[in-house]
């Protein structure tokens, strides 16, 4: 019998903006290992829902819970509550973001040695060590000393990537990691994230690329209107779609 | 960064320099008896010697250091302006005032005086061309000037015929409108008309004496035993004749004194100091002694360079942190501190730093709270700017993007060590090119802090300006002055700018700031 592990598990999380529910009764576990692609038309709620995992955004029913810690909506575990618990669920999941997030007043390495000294007080050379460590990983050694502004978009969230893996996550969020690359930098972002897939890295990814979920995804979730339409491994939904609206926004891609 | 660091060496050097030219001499042991008086009012009271601005002079200085002799102790003046002269003595900045302070019944209520040292009267002065005024009566219908809060301005204010009564604060000003033709005549004290106008050949005077005052030394009431030395000594000069000598010296004796004090309206002794004056304050100085004198006056207004630099160092720190701790308050307080930080900010912006500094200064005292020139100069600009430098703060908060914030937090970061590590270190970057220009705006409004006594840049040009009758040249060369301290910060402004626009990407509007204040700007435009 093959042991589970579950790394993340959603239950009937529900997420209103004033325009309207964006996230609408969602449930989804994610196990170790696996690489989970979030797909859908823009607004679906697959961003918002990637938020809801990592605290950034608190849910308004229904829990979220991440190894060990449980998020609640504040109205039920109190404001404070709720921070400490995101804190606690973020110092153990990196996340990526679409515009890259870099801090510009950093180096490369600066960037990645921010969080380990500040949040787990780790010394400088330590730090260090590993920032360069993760550089070499992602093929950056040789930007360490440049500010973001001198690199490429690609460079960047290659960097953003490392410098989530400082903080030694156990799951990483991606959201939209290629939408604002030029087509000739996306592989080497993707390749990154293959690579991390192969060393048994937990990851949930927000994205359009098609074939890297298709050829990459364990499992792929389709969202529409803040709901899973439908949700299975890849050869069932790119080949073999069960469902009207799945088949349609496909269509756009393949 | 070496250009700026080299900047850095020489102004720190030049600072060194300043400092230790000028140690204060070391004192002997006599107790101190602490005068205050207005230099910039000029000759012949107390004013800078002409020959040597490092020394006050005056009839008045003299008469002073006559009575700390007679009881044993060692005179020390104490600059305050003419106005606040009474509020001063009230916050014991000095012990004594003598600055031709006539003796009148709404004064007597807050100090008390001591016998009167001079007695004189008014005079009315007129262009030399004019034949129609030849005594007061003949002002009907004229605009006729003379200095706020004197017995000439309550004897124009009681004529029965209309007349426009303007007032000045500075003799110069007072004569040398009338010389413009600004003014149609003056109505004031016998011995400025004699230093101001008697030598000045496009200037005489009319009519017979007017009035009758008498100036007293004002202490405060209650320092009666201090009161009855200072009578006794004056008795005693006034009897061996000192006080005659002094006075006739300064071409300062006249009948009434003479008669007062029952002595001879004759004069025997040659206006030497009288002479003297005049030699210096109508010389037409050719070019080269007139760089020589400027060169003497260097060291003086380095002084007051390096003053007007202190305070506005001081003041930015505290304008630094108090702008940030009302911007965090503002922005991320509970809403009772918030409010507060809002009102703060908005109450302080929106009165004016005279009024601001006039209450810290004058007002507290009223309270309790005595502050020294320097604290109370410091804590008044400091707080003003710390109002600008909060909204400086809070836009540059503001302007660091959502998205840095969620980066962090996303990487475990909470709030407060987001905010100290990537937020706050970036918003200054952004703030600083503003910083720089508002310090730079700060140096020159430090130039407002001579109105409380303090003897800064500004106040060493009004004492020198209203010495020599130059406004002209000492106007521009204290405008250099000024220029020079706060280049090095312009230079810095632009530099902040530029690194700024190429490391952050992002374009900060550029203001130009002069470095010079106003108020030495406008004064360029008189004589």
């Amino acid at each position: 019998m093959r042991s589970v592990e579950l790394v993340v598990s959603v239950e009937n999380v529900k997420k209103r903006f004033h325009a309207g529910a964006v996230v609408n009764d969602i449930s989804l576990n994610v196990e170790k290992g696996d690489l989970i692609a979030l797909i859908g038309p823009s607004g679906c709620g697959k961003s918002t829902l990637l938020r809801c995992i990592n605290g950034l955004e608190s849910v308004d029913e229904g829990r979220v819970q991440v190894l060990d810690n449980v998020l609640e909506s504040p109205k039920k575990i109190g404001e404070r509550g709720f921070n400490r618990r995101a804190q606690a669920v973020r110092q153990q999941v990196g996340m990526v973001f679409q515009s890259f997030n870099l801090f510009p007043h950093l180096t490369v390495l600066g960037n990645l040695m921010k969080a380990p000294m500040v949040v787990r007080k780790m010394n400088r050379d330590e730090a260090e060590w590993r920032a360069r460590e993760l550089l070499a990983k992602v093929g950056l050694d040789d930007r360490a000393d440049h500010y973001p502004h001198e690199l490429s978009g690609g460079q960047q969230q290659r960097a953003a990537i490392a410098r989530a893996l400082a903080m030694s996550p156990q799951l990483m969020l991606y959201d939209e990691p290629t939408s604002a690359l030029d087509p000739t930098l996306v592989n080497e972002v993707l390749r990154v994230m293959k690579q991390l897939d192969h060393e048994g890295m937990t990851q949930i990814v927000v994205t359009h690329e098609m074939r890297f979920a298709r050829d990459v995804a364990d499992r792929i979730v389709f969202l529409e209107a803040g709901k899973i339409v439908e949700m299975g491994p890849p050869e069932q939904i790119f080949s073999a779609p069960q469902n009207e609206r799945t088949r349609a926004f496909l269509g756009n891609f393949l | 960064m070496n250009k700026i660091s080299g900047y850095a060496c020489l102004y720190a050097l030049l600072i060194f320099y300043i400092l230790f030219t000028f140690r204060a001499s070391a004192d002997e042991s006599l107790p101190i008896l602490r005068w205050g008086a207005d230099i910039e009012s000029g000759a012949p009271y107390s004013f800078k010697d002409p020959g040597d601005p490092d020394k006050v002079i005056g009839f008045e200085s003299e008469i002073i250091e006559a009575i700390a002799a007679k009881i044993g102790m060692q005179a020390r003046f104490t600059q305050n302006n003419w106005e606040g002269l009474i509020e001063g003595l009230k916050r014991h900045d000095y012990d004594i005032v003598i600055n031709g302070l006539e003796i009148t019944s709404d004064r007597q209520t807050v100090v008390t005086f001591s016998k009167p040292y001079y007695l004189t009267y008014q005079r009315l002065t007129v262009r030399a061309g004019n034949t129609t005024i030849t005594k007061l009566e003949h002002t009907q219908g004229k605009r006729v000037g003379t200095l706020a809060g004197t017995l000439a301005q309550r004897i124009l204010n009681e004529q029965s015929f209309p007349l426009e009564t303007v007032t000045y604060n500075e003799e110069v000003h007072l004569f040398n409108d009338l010389m413009l033709g600004r003014i149609d005549a003056v109505l004031m004290d016998e011995p400025v008309t004699l230093y101001y106008a008697k030598p000045n050949p496009e200037l005489k005077m009319v009519g017979a004496p007017i009035g009758r005052m008498e100036y007293g030394i004002a202490l405060r009431p209650e320092d009666r035993e201090l009161a009855g030395k200072v009578n006794r000594a004056l008795d005693a000069l006034i009897a061996d004749g000192t006080l005659r000598a002094i006075l006739e010296r300064w071409n300062l004796w006249n009948p009434m004194i003479a008669q007062a004090w029952g002595q001879e309206a004759r004069v025997d002794i040659e206006p030497s100091s009288y002479n003297r004056y005049l030699k210096f304050a109508y010389a037409k100085p050719g070019f080269k002694e007139r760089l020589v004198r400027y060169i003497s006056f260097l060291p003086l207004l380095a002084r007051g360079a390096l003053m007007t630099l202190q305070i506005s160092i001081v003041a930015m720190i505290v304008a630094m942190i108090v702008g940030l701790l009302a911007a965090l308050a503002r922005l991320y307080g509970p809403w009772p501190l918030s409010f507060l930080a809002l009102a703060f900010v908005e109450i302080l912006r929106g009165t004016p730093l005279l009024i601001q500094l006039f209450l810290i200064f004058y007002g507290l005292p009223h309270i309790g709270i005595r502050l020294d020139p320097f604290m109370a100069a410091v804590i008044g600009l400091g707080l003003n700017y710390g109002a600008c430098e909060a909204e400086n703060y809070r836009a540059g908060i503001l302007s660091i993007p959502k998205s840095q914030t969620d980066a962090s937090l996303a990487l475990g970061l909470s709030w407060g060590q987001s905010l100290r590590h990537i937020v706050l270190p970036q918003a200054v970057r952004v703030v600083i090119p503003p910083v720089t220009n508002d310090f730079i705006a700060l140096l020159k409004d430090s130039s407002l802090v001579s109105i409380i006594t303090m003897v800064e840049l500004t106040s060493t040009y009004g004492q020198l300006a209203s010495t020599y009758f130059d406004y002209l040249g000492i106007g521009l060369l204290t405008a250099a002055v000024y220029f020079l301290i706060g280049l090095p910060f312009v230079r810095l402004s632009r530099y902040f700018e530029k690194q700024l626009n190429t490391h952050l990407k992002t374009r900060v509007p550029g203001r130009v700031v002069s470095p010079v204040p106003a108020r030495i700007f406008n004064s360029l435009g008189k004589r």
